[in-house]
């Protein structure tokens, strides 16, 4: 029987974007962030929810060869593009104030904070295009 | 210098049509936001996203006034005008040839989704717009 989930992945564009993005904008805090040279310099690079210690998001940059050959690995990246490679759901406190917070600092809304039977919800994207999502918590 | 996927701009004038169809949005005003000229953009939204962007934008706001005329008991006029258009007329006709009844009837017809299940707002408008209604507009031809 599995215990926790510890990880969730997304697939970044840009590991070093990414990071800025994610700590800088979503105010989210860097969790480790370690190159391995025998990997042919794998980077594991993950940031977490402040207060939430026990999952982390791993911020996945898209390997070519000799994990994925070149199509592959374009197609991810274009899936990426086009916002079709998943995403995350978060809880706020305040999903306004967050909105506003958000949006000063420049991150792109893909609906604004809206009253729904499950509480006030928005949807944004990261900086690679994957759609995020944040919900009132009470 | 790292640059942004092209298709990475398309996405940001999709999400234009989703955050603000309440507003007197057109396809120029998305392909602004794409960067590029608006018949290149129709070309390159359709390529990507399966249907040109007059299209999603329409039945983006005939989703929302869809949802609205469930869940609200706001009069059809108003519906109208709160998801972005402004003829009533045309709304009705569209709104019919998508639904196949016009929005009184549809509105009698469906109970509030909430009432049955919790859905996300994210899965009830990618779910719950339109599919393929494209008027003869799209008689036009387009690159496939």
């Amino acid at each position: 029987m599995l215990k926790q989930l510890t990880h969730a992945q997304v697939w970044v564009d840009d590991q070093d974007e990414a990071l800025a993005f994610y700590t800088e904008k979503l105010g989210l805090e860097l969790r480790e962030d370690v190159t391995v040279p025998e990997l042919g310099n794998f980077r594991w690079l993950s940031v977490g929810v402040p207060g939430q210690e026990d999952v982390a998001i791993t911020l996945m940059a898209v390997p070519g060869p000799p994990v994925f050959e070149e199509e592959t690995r374009a197609k991810i990246k274009e899936l990426l593009a086009r916002g079709a490679a998943g995403g995350l759901f978060f809880a706020a406190d305040d999903v306004q104030s967050t909105f506003e917070e958000f949006k000063g600092r420049g991150v792109e809304f893909t609906q604004e904070p809206m009253q729904q039977p499950y509480g006030l919800d928005a949807g944004f994207r990261d900086s690679s295009g994957n759609h995020f999502r944040m919900m009132s918590t009470d | 210098m790292k640059t942004a996927h092209p298709v990475r701009h398309l996405l940001r004038a999709k999400d234009l049509a989703d955050t603000r169809y309440r507003e007197p949005l057109d396809v120029a005003a998305l392909a602004e936001a794409a960067h590029l000229s608006p018949a290149h953009f129709s070309r390159e939204f359709h390529r990507a996203f399966g249907e040109p962007p007059h299209q999603y934008l329409l039945t983006r706001r005939l989703e929302r006034a869809a949802s609205l005329l469930r869940n609200t008991d706001r009069s059809v006029t108003d519906i109208c005008l709160l998801v972005g258009l402004r003829s009533v007329g045309s709304f009705t006709t569209s709104f019919g040839r998508t639904y196949g009844m016009s929005p009184t009837a549809y509105r009698a017809a469906n109970a509030p989704a909430a009432s049955r299940a919790r859905p996300p707002t994210c899965v009830l408008q990618a779910y719950g717009r339109p599919h393929g209604s494209t008027f003869g507009e799209d008689s036009r031809k387009h690159p496939g």
